[in-house]
């Protein structure tokens, strides 16, 4: 088997009927720039985590949008911080923000 | 669906091509993943059916990778597409082909834009005057190079020496068609068939002897897309894509895909090669993958040209099996020689997919 650097994604159900927005809705109410991200993936490309783990902060901000929190919580607390995204975001996105705001509501409990 | 139905869907997107005298431009990336498909198309129009077809090497990208990759913006996209139009209009001509759906889509998304605001055109002219001292006339017919080989699909089955069948049981082979999205996705009754139901490839494939696969996933995205696959991070989903659309055409054993697209053709046969490697699976008849081409190489095919002229050797999955199945001869010997005999050298073999 060869590793080519990515690897099929599995398909996956969203179910538009349950609203799970509560978490994307703290983000935007503490880091508002959050709003903008256009998951151009300019993040992920740059990220040095990336490079080891499956840690992705366009795939982060997609399953906060779809309310996901399931997937989000083995993840999330894999970035260093090292704000190199930040740098290369066209939209100027605080990144390192994001990541802290979800890591915080993730792990202290108060999402579900 | 039934079949009545489908009729009376492309019935009612119908589109008028010309049957001749055509500008065309050639698409950026199909040379380097089909080399010869372009060249068939000129040489099938030219010599076999005697239609006059202009080319220049003077026009330029369309901008449409740049564009869908939001590195573009629209304002340049119109002036670059003004430009080709002024060579069309200094050439002489009115009727307007293109190799690429990309292009295509965008010419008519550009060709819409100015319809509904005028101002956009006058500032655009303006742009274009400016910048190269060029004039321009839109195009009185806008056509997809497939939507010209399917007008002439009956010319070209009347001079075939192969139909696609299997020779060895005398069946029509079964054929996958897959359209590009910006085809007729975005705007249905710019192509033939509309959105749901194209007709433009079925109508080539039923021509020529072929008999067309209707399965779940038909309309679904090869898995392109642009920053799907541009961007490395994103390319699992250009995969998940492409395997979703394997996994529901392989119950009905299809012979052959058959594309319109620059992305698509390349997506569909590289992918079932990166598929194999990293999980193991092969599709098609003993592993060997399923064949695809585009629509001019299986009009090369039939009208009985040497499958090494056709550009058939890049192509990921081995197109040796259906070539037997069809009953067309081929040289093993010279499948990796260019132009006068000039050794290419043999690409390595993969290791989890039946090759040739």
């Amino acid at each position: 088997m060869i590793n080519f650097g990515y690897k099929r994604n599995e398909s996956a159900t969203l179910d538009l009927d349950v609203d799970n927005s509560e978490l994307y809705k703290k983000l935007l109410k503490e880091e508002p720039s959050a709003a903008t991200c256009i998951s151009c993936g300019t993040c992920a490309s740059t990220c040095s985590t990336g490079q080891f783990t499956d840690f992705n902060l366009r795939k982060i901000m997609l399953l906060c949008k779809r309310g996901d929190t399931q997937s989000l919580e083995p993840i999330i607390n894999r970035c260093m911080l090292c704000g190199k995204c930040q740098f290369a975001c066209p939209k100027g996105l605080n990144t390192r923000h994001i990541v802290l705001i979800l890591n915080k509501h993730l792990h202290a409990g108060k999402i579900s | 669906m039934r079949i009545e139905g489908k009729e009376q869907i492309w019935k009612e997107y119908q589109k008028e091509i010309p049957n001749d005298d055509f500008f065309y431009v050639r698409s950026c990336i199909r040379q380097n993943l089909f080399p010869a498909s372009e060249v068939i198309f000129l040489k099938i129009l030219r010599e076999e059916l005697s239609k006059t077809i202009y080319e220049t090497p003077h026009h330029t990208t369309c901008g449409g990778i740049g564009y869908h990759s939001d590195i573009v913006p629209i304002e340049t996209v119109m002036t670059i597409i003004a430009r080709q139009f002024a060579l069309m209009t200094e050439a002489g001509f009115e009727n307007y082909a293109c190799s690429c759906i990309t292009s295509f889509g965008l010419y008519s998304e550009i060709i819409e834009t100015w319809n509904h605001f005028p101002e956009l055109l006058e500032k655009t002219r303006k742009s274009l005057k400016e910048a190269t001292g060029r004039e321009f006339n839109i195009p009185k017919h806008l056509a997809h190079a497939s939507d010209v080989i399917y007008k002439v699909r009956n010319e070209i089955a009347e001079k075939a020496k192969y139909k696609l069948i299997n020779k060895h049981t005398g069946k029509p082979l079964k054929v996958v068609e897959h359209i590009g999205c910006h085809y007729s996705k975005m705007f249905p009754n710019k192509g033939i068939g509309g959105a749901e139901y194209p007709y433009v490839l079925t109508g080539m494939v039923e021509a020529w002897g072929g008999e067309i696969v209707d399965y779940p996933e038909r309309r679904h995205c090869c898995g392109f897309g642009f920053r799907q696959y541009l961007v490395q991070a994103n390319r699992g989903y250009s995969l998940a894509n492409t395997h979703k659309k394997f996994e529901s055409m392989e119950p009905f054993e299809p012979d052959m895909i058959i594309t319109n697209c620059p992305g698509c053709p390349f997506f569909l046969d590289r992918w079932q090669y990166v598929i194999a490697e990293t999980e193991g699976k092969c599709y098609g008849a003993k592993g060997q993958g399923i064949p695809v081409f585009t629509y001019e190489e299986v009009a090369g095919m039939v009208l009985g040209y040497d499958p090494w002229d056709l550009g058939l050797q890049v192509h990921q999955i081995a197109v040796e099996p259906l070539l037997d199945k069809i009953g067309i001869p081929y040289n093993p010997e010279t499948k990796y020689q260019g132009l006068n005999g000039k050794d290419l050298g043999k690409p390595e073999l993969p290791k989890n997919i039946c090759s040739c």
